[in-house]
């Protein structure tokens, strides 16, 4: 039934559970992290599960760019806090510059939303061995990849053509991590831009929106397997 | 709770798609907490809500840049066919790499035909190329040194020309999202020659390391809407260079491939 499912639509996307506290907190707040309390509204007003969303528009999807570049920082600062068994120095080099420019980034991001900054996150990478170079680069990949994937995906979603140029000008960077790392695993091969990254018929980035699962995992999933404290972006597409 | 209940019931039709008045919400019987929130939405949100985006460009310049990037993958496209065709150029250990390489630029020169014919434009026809750049680089194809300096310089190019262009087609999403799918493609392919030439797959300020050097000017630039970001975070300023890529207008570009087209 259409109103059902109306309702259905209006509900997942304006109550998703968090903390009561964090919530009336933060619809105190002036500023766009009010976004984040409306649609992490619960009807109810009962205690969730402390998922964060990102808000919407253009906040959101900065918001959404900071909370990657907050989980590659995590990681590769992790990745070079302990440098995997019989690391050469090409590949802590490669590691060292990745983590700063992901820093920068991060960074950069923190100070461009402000206010509308969300909230503290909480890594996971208990998934990774950081002793073993398979397991911390084939991570790494996994993160360069959904990181080239957002930002082209939301690109044309970006109102502001400021917030647009700062995605070009980031996007890029990641589309080199992301070759690097892939040229790290099968080196002088074709995989720094494979027939999984890049579709071989048209030449481009195979790109995604964050909720777009497309047989697989969501970038919002992937996200969230490496975070404990949770994160939405349910208004981005 | 009733407010909540309006809220629901109003929240698609009102914010999405309709104009949004501040005067209306607070008159609508709403939950304090939710007054407060919502009068303290930006106006700026509320267009992108309405979708007031940008003005959308016209036809004929979104077909000026497109046929502006085909002349580019023209360039790509020529120069890879070359370099592969020629014997013994190409050590055999990176000819994988080349070849996926090539793969890509003769794609896009298909797809930006494809998409410059369905928009009712014409694509422009290939140049003739001279890739010594009238007698500059005579072992363009002789030397693999020079082969892959021009290719890495070729591809830096290429990201910076493509996100050059990018705003000027925010106004055509989907034109904007071909563009976009490609910029990184170029970046991947630039990240991957840089490294065969022992280099950082990413640039340190404006250093050219060996290639020419108007390629790079201008990213040695830290500052990012009006944020140096050297003082917002302790990374040094060589990485801070290295972490944004910046993009190059489309005169410079032009100048820069000028004397590699013969006509």
């Amino acid at each position: 039934m259409k109103e059902q499912k109306n309702h259905d639509y209006l509900q997942e996307r304006l109550y998703k559970p968090i903390q009561r506290k964090r919530f009336l907190r933060s619809i105190a707040l002036a500023g766009g992290s009010l976004m984040v309390g409306l649609t992490a509204c619960r009807k109810d007003g009962q205690p969730g599960s402390g998922t964060m969303d990102v808000g919407v528009a253009d906040i959101g999807i900065l918001n959404f760019a900071y909370v990657l570049e907050q989980i590659e920082a995590a990681f590769y600062i992790k990745a070079n806090a302990s440098y995997y068994n019989n690391a050469p120095l090409s590949e802590k080099q490669v590691l060292f510059d990745i983590m700063h420019h992901e820093m920068a980034h991060r960074d950069f991001f923190k100070k461009l939303l402000g206010s509308n900054a969300i909230g503290t996150l909480q890594f996971d990478f208990s998934s990774v061995d950081f002793t073993s170079r398979d397991s911390v680069l084939k991570t790494a990949k996994i993160l360069e990849d959904i990181g080239v994937e957002a930002y082209n995906g939301l690109g044309p979603f970006i109102q502001s053509t400021d917030y647009l140029k700062i995605a070009g000008k980031i996007v890029s960077v990641e589309a080199r991590h992301s070759a690097a790392i892939r040229d790290l695993l099968n080196p002088r091969s074709a995989d720094f831009a494979g027939d999984d990254a890049v579709d071989p018929a048209t030449g481009l980035e195979r790109s995604r929106t964050p909720n777009a699962a497309s047989g697989g995992q969501s970038i919002v999933a992937t996200c969230n397997s490496f975070l404990l404290t949770k994160i939405s972006a349910s208004t981005l597409p | 709770m009733k407010a909540l209940t309006i809220f629901e019931e109003t929240f698609e039709k009102e914010v999405i798609k309709k104009n949004f008045s501040r005067r209306e919400a607070l008159t609508k019987g709403l939950g304090l907490g939710l007054k407060t929130a919502l009068a303290a939405i930006p106006f700026g949100v509320l267009d992108v809500l309405e979708n007031k985006a940008q003005a959308t460009p016209s036809n004929p310049d979104i077909i000026k840049i497109l046929n502006y990037a085909l002349t580019l993958e023209y360039f790509e496209d020529t120069f890879y066919k070359q370099g592969l065709a020629a014997s013994g150029l190409i050590a055999a250990g990176d000819v994988n790499v080349f070849m996926q390489i090539s793969k890509h630029e003769t794609a896009h020169v298909a797809l930006l035909q494809t998409t410059i014919t369905s928009l009712g434009g014409t694509p422009v026809p290939a140049p003739t190329f001279d890739f010594t750049a009238g007698g500059m680089f005579p072992d363009v194809f002789t030397s693999y040194q020079r082969f892959m300096g021009l290719s890495a310089a070729f591809e830096d190019l290429g990201v910076r020309a493509y996100k050059g262009q990018a705003p000027n087609l925010a106004g055509a999403k989907d034109v904007l999202a071909a563009a976009l799918n490609i910029h990184s493609v170029e970046a991947r392919h630039a990240s991957e020659v840089r490294r065969l030439r022992s280099s950082k797959g990413w640039i340190n300020f404006a250093e050219a390391d060996g290639l020419p050097g108007f390629i790079y000017d201008g990213e040695e630039n830290v500052v990012q809407l009006g944020i140096d970001v050297t003082t917002v975070t302790t990374v040094n300023i060589g990485a801070v260079t290295q972490a944004f890529d910046e993009p190059l207008s489309m005169p410079p570009v032009l100048q820069i491939v000028g004397p590699f087209i013969k006509s």
